[in-house]
């Protein structure tokens, strides 16, 4: 048995309740099922988790090297889209 | 801590086959067919090592126990220690046995004993080992034919050891033939979704197997005892 065939998934692990599911790697399995729990033994068995998401890494549609420029430089002279003219409130960690 | 004598030798029986299993499946590391499934291995083997550890040290001195003792003092049933043949085998005895794991924790977590802490942590770890075994169970049964036919050898294979589960343990309040009744359904549903034929051979009496309770081991267990027990007995009380 090799993993020749097995499709590449894409690991997305959500550390607690409240914060979004954060990429943290990939693996191969045969299919949805069983990424989902090779998922949980690479990547929460250190309780990392509460929540995982696989997805095909072929339904990933990544933004190009070569588009660098014109997708992310036009941001980097805008200071007044950062939002810091009002104070976040007590307590909210991870906006 | 030492239990009361008489859930002693449940505690040994059941830690000695976590232990000898969690040996077996450790015995992937670096063998398996895929990385992804190496680690599930070890994870289960690690479960298994905490579960053996808690149950030993409730009859005595872990170390002494698992690596000073010899062949006939062994309580684990003769399945645990079945070689790990191929892919195929690994999970069938797997399945078997985490499928037995569950049934009886879940009846000792609701009981009054020494062991019901353990068994209360432990189902959960288990059904996490019966889900993994179920799930390739289906993917190897369903599979290609040459997965299938393997996959049916092993079942085969190991069905004969099934019925020494179901053997009474002393000072453990379990309907055993009920037990047993449950995980027969709870297996066949298995092998019947995952397109296997149920084995026909016998389970229990002269043709079974099944006195690793009593002491009685099967030849590869000398072997994998001596590669468990060496490294303890040539340096002894070796730390790092």
């Amino acid at each position: 048995m090799t993993t020749d065939g097995w499709p590449l998934w894409e690991v997305f692990v959500r550390s607690r309740r409240g914060l979004s599911h954060t990429h943290a790697g990939s693996l191969h399995a045969p299919d949805a099922e069983m990424a989902l729990r090779n998922a949980r033994d690479l990547y929460t068995r250190r309780n990392e988790g509460v929540s995982i998401w696989v997805v095909p890494s072929t339904a990933i549609t990544a933004s190009s090297p070569d588009e660098k420029d014109p997708f992310f430089e036009p941001s980097a002279d805008k200071p007044y889209r950062h939002p810091t003219f009002y104070e976040i409130p007590e307590g909210v960690k991870h906006l | 801590m030492t239990t009361a004598p008489t859930t002693h030798a449940a505690a040994l029986a059941l830690g000695d086959d976590a232990l000898v299993l969690s040996h077996r499946l450790g015995e992937w590391a670096g063998n398996a067919p895929v990385l992804e499934e190496e680690v599930a291995l070890a994870n289960i083997a690690l479960d298994l090592l905490g579960q053996a550890r808690v149950l030993l040290s409730l009859v005595g001195d872990e170390d002494e126990l698992a690596y000073l003792r010899e062949e006939r003092s062994f309580r684990n049933l003769q399945l645990v220690e079945q070689p790990n043949g191929d892919f195929a085998h690994t999970l069938a005895r797997q399945l078997y046995f985490s499928t037995y794991q569950r049934l009886l924790y879940r009846e000792l977590a609701t009981g009054d004993t020494p062991l019901t802490g353990l068994a209360a942590k432990a189902v959960k770890e288990v059904a996490y080992h019966q889900d993994h075994a179920e799930h390739w169970t289906l993917r190897l049964g369903d599979g290609t034919p040459e997965s299938h036919r393997r996959m049916q050898q092993a079942c085969e294979a190991l069905w004969r050891y099934t019925g020494e589960m179901f053997q009474p343990l002393d000072g453990l309040d379990i309907d055993w033939p009920q037990l047993e009744a449950d995980w027969l359904t709870s297996v066949t549903g298995v092998l019947e979704r995952a397109t296997l034929t149920v084995p026909e051979g016998p389970r229990t009496g002269a043709w079974a197997a099944g006195a690793g309770r009593q002491g009685l081991h099967t030849e590869p267990f000398g072997r994998m005892l001596a590669e468990m027990q060496h490294l303890h007995r040539s340096h002894p009380g070796a730390t790092w």
